[in-house]
């Protein structure tokens, strides 16, 4: 196998936009590595629309949003391997690669950039009692099964989680034909978008139940039925216990981005995002290896994900190139009250000329705060936000020179008003 | 007419098939589910004892001792995952020394090598993450793990190369005396044979009961267990037991020898022998006891958690004898059966073997290849592998990077996989953090496929744990 300068580990949204921004960068030796047997990742089963919206001023769907970017792909020539495994990363950037055609081999390219995307919380991690029967699935599995082969996971469907991908199944389940009879959310607030609330549970007549968790799981073969219950400060209330007949039960409790690879290469990682402590240019803490994406910190729209791949894409063209220059001492970026991350957590001046993107997720929900950027004691940003939830990510986009030298410290955070 | 049936395909059954197989003569395995290892012997420990704990001069430790001492070659010979890491009797209580030193002047009358009791400064040497109450601990080097489900089918798929057969989905019904034998009546058909080996696991005393006049109980004593992902799989390297004290019964926390770590169980006595749910209770008792021996245990790592039901006589004692003619009975199989289970295979093989008269089989093929993963071979093995099959190549489950070639050897070997959960303990596609999320519906048009049923035809495990209603928009009920 030749080598390449760039390899991009997963061909989804953030690989196809990383890979497209670091070709425009001057870069002409990239390989996109993906483990399905097309491009386009998780877009390809989402067929609902509302992709698209910010990037493309339109509403596509998920298959037509990533189709923009394979296109692109392919016109610019930019080479990818579908059905390739990577089960192994070094510290040194040396890939091992597993191929039904090609075999396995190995790469050792100048530049990394990690979108592996995320992956689902099962049952197991939520710890529901009871037993193990058929008929649980994760809500993206179940999308799979609807929307990619055309089958149907059961008839009578109660949903744990609000998460977006519940919400849409919650509606794609229904279209086809199933009764969704309720959407219970352990959090006193939702984990998915206000438009995914009302287009998908609230125009069909699903109830959300929210600080109501499932507690226990009936039916030694096929599932029969979920107790729900009400939750009172993590705990169920004895009492509100309500037992629903249901032949199914999808999961939208929350995506991991999905690391194995970089904690084996040694990629430091944040105990908050479960992604890569990243800088601006969102290199990692091996340099060369970048990441963006749902790897990085799980995104709400494929159009963030995207602008912020592009950026790594460059970022890794600069590296590549050698034009990347630091003119001081990193720049940690903290995170104030209100405030749960930041994407990137430092700055390493000089790397980004121009504009700083911060990206952010608050710890609840809030009402009328204004959300603030200081440097030291002097505050560099501050707007005025009506709500703020921890489902809806904030971005924050500041002017960023390298004159801004002498700052030691940015801190984000929420002040009232 | 048959020479033996044995009722029950857990891993004291496939062992006992295994070692009935090195004779000449004609045997089978009844089997309620649809795949061996289904009940007891793929809910548990995954220990092999050192036999150092059961009491001296009974059964239970002369065949914990004898099965651990044989251990080593049998999975040599069936080519599956074993390794002695240790084990550790953390003593967390100084009044409990009396204990700690009863446990290893047991272990030493059961002739166990190697024990030692160790304090404080040499445990932590050993495991740094043991609790700050640790005081002593009982050391066992030869205790061992391995994985409950690679053995029990390493055994059938030995015993079906040297020709015994396998009836699955086949719950007995019915034992009736013939001439010379037995007749086997099952959902499956009925079956005459010389001899019965019963090795029902928790139902153990219905079998037996349907033929013998004293009535035997069994009472299914359910465990909990969190199994937590890699990640954490070295946080301790030795299994680390809790000395029985004046709190009762601790819980274990052990690596696995895929690399996870397991916590886990506690004991309840339960009604039904079916009934493998786990509590919020149970789990909450597990988690809390976690806690006694080993400190800093990220059970928010926990991928899974799971219940299984411990074979448990009143009277604690493996029963493993001729009950009434031509019905031998291997009941109480409890913990440490997974241990015991190579010594109790020969042992029940010799006494059928006496019974029958039976001579040796001089085509018994004492090994067996394990499916090999092309992660474990070096580059160039594994460029030939894929050169010869690309399904090796195909990556199917990403978290234990299984492939699409091992899955299919898995649904064709015999007896092979026929569901999800019978890919998943032969592979493990489906075991690691994502639990099948990404690889489930793959799986399953594997096993459409290969099976050649339709897709709405797989399950989870069999029976009824189908895994799609039909078609979208179909009505309930049509016909696809």
């Amino acid at each position: 196998m030749k080598n390449y300068d760039l390899v991009v580990i997963g061909g989804g949204p953030a690989g196809l936009a990383a890979a497209i921004a670091a070709r425009q960068a001057g870069i002409a030796s990239i390989l996109i590595l993906e483990r399905d047997s097309r491009l386009g990742g998780i877009l390809n089963q989402c067929i609902h629309n509302g992709f698209g919206l910010h990037t493309f001023q339109e509403e596509l769907t998920g298959p037509e949003y990533a189709a923009r970017f394979v296109s692109q792909v392919k016109e610019l020539g930019i080479a990818y391997l579908c059905n390739a495994m990577v089960p192994d990363l070094s510290p040194e950037k040396v890939l091992t690669v597993i191929h039904p055609e090609q075999g396995t081999f190995s790469l050792n390219p100048k530049a990394v950039i990690l979108a592996m995307g995320c992956r689902e919380r099962p049952r197991g991690a939520l710890n529901i009692p009871g037993f193990r029967p058929a008929g649980i699935y994760t809500a993206g599995t179940a999308q799979y099964l609807v929307n990619i082969e055309g089958k149907l996971p059961g008839r009578e469907c109660v949903i744990l989680g609000s998460g977006d991908i519940g919400l849409i199944m919650a509606r794609r389940m229904t279209l086809e034909g199933a009764t969704v009879k309720l959407v219970a959310e352990l959090m006193p607030y939702s984990g998915g978008l206000k438009r995914n609330i009302v287009q998908c549970l609230e125009d069909f007549g699903i109830p959300l139940k929210l600080s109501h968790t499932v507690v226990n799981i009936h039916g030694k073969e096929r599932l029969t039925g979920v107790t729900i219950a009400r939750v009172e400060k993590g705990i169920p209330v004895p009492g509100t216990e309500e037992y629903y007949a249901c032949d199914t039960l999808l999961l939208s409790c929350g995506l991991i981005p999905e690391n194995e690879l970089s904690r084996g290469a040694g990629v430091e990682l944040s105990p908050v995002t479960n992604g890569p402590v990243v800088d601006d240019s969102l290199e990692t803490s091996i340099p060369g290896v970048f990441a963006a994406g749902n790897v990085l910190h799980v995104h709400d729209l494929v159009d963030c994900v995207s602008q912020e791949a592009a950026a790594a894409g460059k970022s890794a063209a600069r590296y590549i190139l050698e034009t990347q220059t630091q003119t001081g001492p990193e720049i940690p970026v903290t995170c104030g009250p209100g405030v749960r991350y930041t994407v990137p957590q430092r700055i390493c001046p000089g790397a980004a000329e121009g504009e700083l993107t911060l990206r952010l997720r608050v710890d609840g929900v809030y009402r009328n705060r204004r959300l603030t950027v200081l440097a030291g004691d002097a505050p560099i940003y501050s707007k005025k936000r009506r709500a703020l939830a921890p489902g809806e990510m904030e971005t924050i986009r500041l002017p960023w020179n390298s004159m801004q030298v002498g700052i030691r410290e940015l801190r984000v955070l929420l002040e009232e008003i | 007419m048959l020479d033996a049936v044995i009722i029950g395909g857990g891993v004291c059954g496939c062992a006992i098939a295994r070692e009935l197989s090195r004779k000449k003569g004609k045997f089978l395995v009844v089997e309620k589910e649809e795949d061996v290892c289904c009940g007891t012997s793929k809910a548990n420990s995954g220990i092999v004892h050192a036999g150092f704990d059961a009491k001296h001069g009974t059964l239970m430790a002369k065949l914990n001792c004898l099965g651990s001492q044989k251990m080593p070659r049998l999975c040599r010979e069936l080519d599956i995952p074993f390794r002695q890491n240790g084990s550790l009797v953390v003593m967390v209580d100084p009044q409990d020394r009396p204990r700690l030193q009863a446990l290893y002047e047991n272990g030493l009358a059961n002739g166990v090598p190697g024990l030692q009791i160790l304090e404080r400064d040499a445990l932590l040497k050993m495991e740094p993450n043991l609790s700050d109450q640790a005081v002593a601990a009982l050391y066992a080097p030869t205790g061992g793990i391995i994985c409950p489900f690679t053995l029990t089918i390493a055994l059938a798929e030995n015993a079906a190369q040297n020709g015994v057969k396998f009836w699955f989905s086949a719950p007995v019904t019915n034992l009736t005396p013939i001439p010379g034998g037995w007749r086997v009546e099952t959902d499956k058909g009925s079956v005459d044979t010389r001899v019965v080996v019963n090795a029902a696991g928790v139902r153990a005393d219905e079998i037996h009961n349907l033929a013998c006049p004293d009535k035997m109980t069994i009472v299914p004593r359910r465990g909990e267990y969190f199994l937590l992902d890699k990640q954490a799989g070295r946080h301790v390297s030795h299994t680390i037991f809790q000395l029985p004290g004046a709190l009762g019964k601790g819980v274990l926390v052990t690596p696995t020898v895929h690399g996870n770590l397991l916590v886990g169980p506690n004991a309840a006595d339960v009604e039904e022998k079916d009934d493998v749910a786990t509590t919020r209770e149970g789990l909450a008792e597990v988690r809390m006891k976690s806690s006694t021996a080993v400190k800093n245990l990220p059970l928010n790592l926990a991928i899974t958690s799971f219940s299984g039901l411990r074979a448990h006589r009143p009277e604690h004692e493996f029963y493993i004898r001729e009950s009434v003619p031509g019905l031998i009975d291997c009941a109480g199989i409890e913990s440490p059966g997974l241990s015991a289970a190579p010594a109790i295979g020969e042992m029940v093989a010799e006494m059928v073997t006496n019974l029958l008269r039976l001579e040796e089989n001089p085509g018994f093929y004492p090994t067996r290849r394990g499916i090999q993963s092309p992660l474990s071979l070096s580059p160039e093995e594994r460029q030939a592998l894929i050169r010869g099959n690309p399904a090796y190549g195909r990556l199917i489950c990403r978290c234990e990077t299984v492939t699409e070639g091992e899955i299919v050897e898995a649904i064709h070997r015999t007896p092979g996989a026929r569901s999800l959960d019978g890919v998943k303990r032969r592979v493990r596609a489906g075991m690691g953090r994502c639990q099948g999320g990404f690889c489930a519906p793959k799986v399953m048009e594997i096993l459409a496929r290969e099976l050649g049923v339709p897709l709405e035809a797989v399950t989870k495990s069999g029976g009824e744990s189908r895994l799609l209603e039909g078609q979208n928009k179909q009505c309930k009920g049509a016909k696809p």
